[in-house]
């Protein structure tokens, strides 16, 4: 069931009493979520994503703004009859029942021509332990399990009612690294075997990234951009999500456009054909530098660090506030005990943006 | 949102009829009580209203030998009884053996009925035709002097009621001083350890800083407990407290109120409230010499 | 070096004895209490069963029971009515702690999770109620009770002995400790207000409950001056007045051994609770019990 936002506000009221003017977490979204799709919402921590899922699921009423599952206006609905599914950070298992116990639960709820014989319900539950892979653990207690096996239990009890939107809040982020990449996958796998469409937050880019259709990369209650993961790390529309994306992070160096051409610190580094003359930032991402003898873009080379496949190059550059890191194929020759590197720079991996907006200027290449 | 204000209210519902009926408007109704002047309760007249309830109790010599025993008892039970349990809970925790034995037995005393027990003691310390009971034989062996405790002197009878009172207080201080001890990280008394600091030393830099803030605790609630002794006299001298001499400020309220000299309750109420009066202003100076004396 | 050896020996020797000494007076003091604390129980049980003619012939009380008897026990079940008392003390308390959960539970209920007008308002309010002691309440109740005409009926008996603001309070911090994630879960499922109150909540804080319910029985079988106010039948004395009613009238004065089997016989029940409950009691107590 595709999910359509429209216009989706919500205004808390401030915290401190003194001030009337409410705390807008999230600002008039508007997006379409395709029907079996899983998608993304990704943002730093305070950003609205969690009050944008909990407006989905109903636990919050919009300020103002729409939300139609396929073509219904939920709107107005209590969290009960709009048939999602929400799975928390911290699992939220009810802890006095077994694993059985908890993914019934929500079935024992059902009312009217939904209800459900005990059969129905013990073979529903069996399905769905099945599909999370823990039906050899039914008459465990939540305390007694590992931390990916709650998240698969919390995971059951959402999709045993057959939800038409499955929503995960922070699914991954109680999980050490490598039960992470696991669950992550898995979450992947469910999500393509049941088809629902998903909706899940997350504040790391590289999980949004990895599992999802599409992201929503959101920013104080604002959206900035929509698109497939690619997409939108190629391709970003603002300094800032192009900054949020990627690991390392995007190389950010101040520099000027004059005549078409990109200068930092004065040398040449770029020709930028249709790019107005200006200050500006440019990132540049880690694998966009090629190490070159007499390249343009010549910083102090701090180390290098090999990784195996490839090496990480760190320098430094005054046009740049923080320490450049270059990801760079191990075959490359760099002199290690040189006193300095130089690059030249592959155009599709720079992006450039005006220094006041921070938004996108696009050039030619 | 309407809804939900509804609902919240109705759960609280049965709560606030409770509190309202049996605490709020007794409170509001005591300060009326104890301004009309005159009260009959059988008649339910009054003459106007005043002071003179307050004037008349503080002048009956009944109140005044009421206050005078009560303050002798917190006076005497509550640094005693603060002091002993302290004693008792450092005893406990430097133990291993035995020690749930001892910690169960010690709290008996919180579990048992008052008014029962205390007819125990009353046959352990009273003198009769038929015996001199227990207590007075121990006395005998060590060479003492045969006292009643309970019908004889003044001083004697105090005795027992603050022994009394001593043995029925001190399961709630054991208990909370040895949980407080408990729970003193053991880090620092290892640290000491490491600096060989004397025992005295360590408990009064370390161990008493520690556990003060809940010494004060029990400070506070013991004044507060002590000021409305009553069952425990009435357990060891019987109901008629006045003509024992030994009656407390709740007893009077009590007696004001209902029994043989009952029937006044604008009496009650000047006395309930000068005792409330009282217990304020000790718990008030109590909570600012913690403030200046709490360690952290 | 062969000097050195016997100092340390001595300083080893001596903090040895020093340890030991403080541990033997640390169980002298332990013991020493023990038996105050014993012995009260140990001479009521003792006296219970001496005959009324060995009790009062012994001029030096002795600390054995010569002739073993039961006599005493059924003397006090029928020359005074303390199977009645007990049965009073029964209904008394199972009605009035019943009566005292219903009630906290849902109070905590609803300020631990229901949002709604007022709600911090009237928590506050009930804060300041914890403060007021019950001697300056307990004159109004006694006068309302009385015009009511409910004065020897268990209905006057319990409704004043209901409320307990600091019951609502520990319940209510103990509630919120559940994460609110569990609610929200709760509400996406259907689950409606009550349903989760029972299936989660309830069985969550369910040791908290038990302990409440623990000490409200402690209370109510040890309360004392409401009954006394309330009561003048002796058809609703429970034990407490039952056993002054003894005292003063009942037995005779002088029958202590009947007395003493009465105060066992109250005094049973109680410490058998505790024996069981030992844990739960002194966890519950030391988190909030208040007396003396």
């Amino acid at each position: 069931m595709k999910v359509v936002l429209k216009d989706l506000t919500k205004i808390f009221p401030n915290m401190n009493k003194k001030i009337k003017e409410g705390v807008t977490a999230v600002d008039h979204f508007n997006f379409e979520i395709p029907d079996g799709k899983l998608v993304g919402l990704l943002g730093p921590s305070g950003c609205g994503k969690s009050t944008a899922l909990n407006l989905i699921c109903g636990l919050e009423t919009p300020t103002e703004g729409r939300i139609f599952f396929g073509d219904t206006d939920v709107t107005d609905l209590p969290p009960e009859n709009r048939g999602v599914g929400l799975v928390f950070q911290n699992y939220a298992l009810y802890p006095h029942m077994t694993v059985r116990q908890n993914i019934m639960f929500p079935l024992e709820n059902l009312k009217g021509d939904k209800k459900l014989s005990k059969e129905e319900m013990e073979e529903r539950v069996q399905q769905a332990a099945k599909l999370v892979q823990i039906d050899n653990l039914m008459d465990r207690k939540p305390s007694e399990m590992s931390g990916g096996q709650q998240q698969r239990v919390a995971i059951a009890r959402a999709v045993v009612k057959m939800p038409d939107v499955l929503l995960l809040d922070e699914p991954l982020s109680n999980l050490d690294a490598r039960l992470r990449l696991q669950t992550r996958e898995e979450i992947r796998r469910i999500q393509r075997e049941t088809g629902i469409t998903t909706v899940f937050v997350t504040h790391d880019q590289e999980e949004a990234m990895s599992i999802s259709d599409l992201i929503v990369v959101m920013r104080s209650g604002k959206i900035h951009q929509i698109g497939k993961p690619q997409e939108v790390y190629d391709d970003p529309v603002n300094l800032f999500v192009a900054t949020f994306l990627g690991t390392p992070a995007i190389n950010v160096f101040e520099g000027e456009v004059k005549g078409e051409k990109l200068f930092i610190s004065g040398a040449e580094v770029l020709d930028v054909k249709g790019a107005r003359d200006g200050e500006v930032w440019i990132g540049i991402r880690p694998e966009g530098f090629i190490p070159e003898k007499n390249g343009p873009l010549t910083c102090h080379l701090n180390g290098v660090e090999v990784m195996g496949r490839d090496s990480s190059v760190v320098s430094t550059h005054p046009a740049c506030s923080a320490v450049i890191r270059s990801i760079i194929s191990t075959e490359s020759d760099i002199d290690k005990n040189s006193e300095t590197v130089s690059f030249s720079l592959k155009p599709f991996k720079v992006h450039l943006f005006d220094k006041e907006t921070e938004e996108r200027i696009r050039f030619e290449y | 949102m309407k809804k939900n204000n509804l609902k919240g209210w109705l759960y609280l519902l049965p709560a606030l009829l409770f509190l309202i009926s049996f605490m709020v408007y007794p409170l509001i109704d005591v300060l009326v009580y104890s301004a009309e002047e005159g009260y009959n309760s059988a008649s339910q007249i009054f003459f106007g209203y005043g002071l003179y309830n307050y004037s008349y109790v503080l002048h009956d010599p009944y109140f005044l030998q009421a206050l005078k025993n009560t303050f002798i008892l917190v006076i005497i039970t509550v640094p005693l009884s603060t002091g002993f349990a302290l004693l008792i809970s450092l005893a406990l925790n430097s133990i291993q053996k035995l020690k749930d034995f001892f910690q169960t037995v010690f709290f008996l005393p919180y579990v048992t009925n008052t008014l029962a027990v205390g007819l125990v003691f009353m046959i352990l310390f009273k003198k009769t035709p038929y015996s001199e009971g227990l207590v007075n034989l121990l006395i005998f062996w060590f060479g003492g002097q045969s006292v009643d405790f309970i019908d004889g002197p003044y001083w004697a009878k105090m005795f027992v009621l603050c022994f009394y009172t001593i043995w029925v207080v001190l399961p709630f201080k054991v208990l909370i001083l040895t949980s407080a001890l408990a729970s003193v990280n053991k880090d620092y008394y290892n640290v000491a350890k490491l600096d060989a600091t004397p025992r005295w030393r360590v408990f009064t830099r370390i161990t008493l800083p520690m556990i003060s803030p809940m010494i004060f605790y029990l400070v506070i609630t013991g004044f507060i407990g002590a000021f409305k002794a009553y069952s425990d006299a009435v357990a060891l001298f019987g109901t008629d407290l006045n003509s024992a001499g030994m009656n407390t400020i709740v007893g009077y309220v009590y007696d004001m109120l209902y029994g043989n000299s009952g029937g006044y309750p604008s009496y009650a109420s000047a006395a309930a409230l000068i005792l409330f009066a009282i217990v304020l202003t000790i718990t008030c100076i109590n909570l600012m010499v913690s403030r200046d004396n709490v360690q952290y | 070096m062969e000097l050195k050896k016997t100092d340390l020996e001595k300083v080893r020797k001596a903090s040895a004895t020093r340890t030991a000494i403080i541990r033997t007076l640390t169980y002298i003091l332990l013991g020493t209490w023990a038996v105050m604390v014993l012995f009260p129980f140990y001479w009521m049980v003792l006296t219970s069963i001496k005959s009324y003619g060995s009790y009062n012939s012994e001029w030096i009380p002795k600390f054995y029971a010569t002739q073993p008897t039961l006599e005493n026990y059924y003397s006090a079940f029928t020359s005074v009515p303390l199977g009645k008392y007990i049965l009073n003390t029964l209904i008394f308390t199972v009605v009035t702690t019943f009566l005292m959960i219903a009630v906290i539970v849902f109070a905590a209920f609803a300020f631990a999770k229901l949002e709604f007008k007022g709600r911090d308002l009237v928590f506050t309010g009930f804060l300041a109620l914890m403060m007021i002691p019950n001697e300056l309440v307990i004159i109004t109740n006694f006068q309302t009770i009385t015009n009511l005409g409910l004065r020897n009926t268990f209905t006057g008996l319990i409704l004043p002995s209901v409320t307990s603001v600091f019951y609502i309070y520990l319940l209510k911090e103990n509630f919120e400790q559940i994460p609110d994630s569990l609610y929200k879960a709760a509400k996406v499922d259907g689950t409606s207000d009550i349903k989760y109150l029972f299936k989660v909540m309830i069985p969550i804080c369910r040791p908290t409950i038990v302990t409440v319910i623990i000490l409200k029985v402690i209370e109510c079988w040890n309360s004392y001056v409401w009954p006394r106010l309330i009561t003048d039948n002796s058809a609703y004395f429970l034990v407490s007045n039952g056993i002054q009613e003894i005292r003063e009238n009942g037995l005779g004065r002088e029958n202590i051994p009947a007395m003493m089997a009465a105060v066992v016989v109250i005094s049973v029940p109680l410490v058998i609770l505790f024996l069981v409950f030992r844990k739960k009691i002194m966890a519950g107590v030391s988190r909030g019990g208040t007396k003396g």
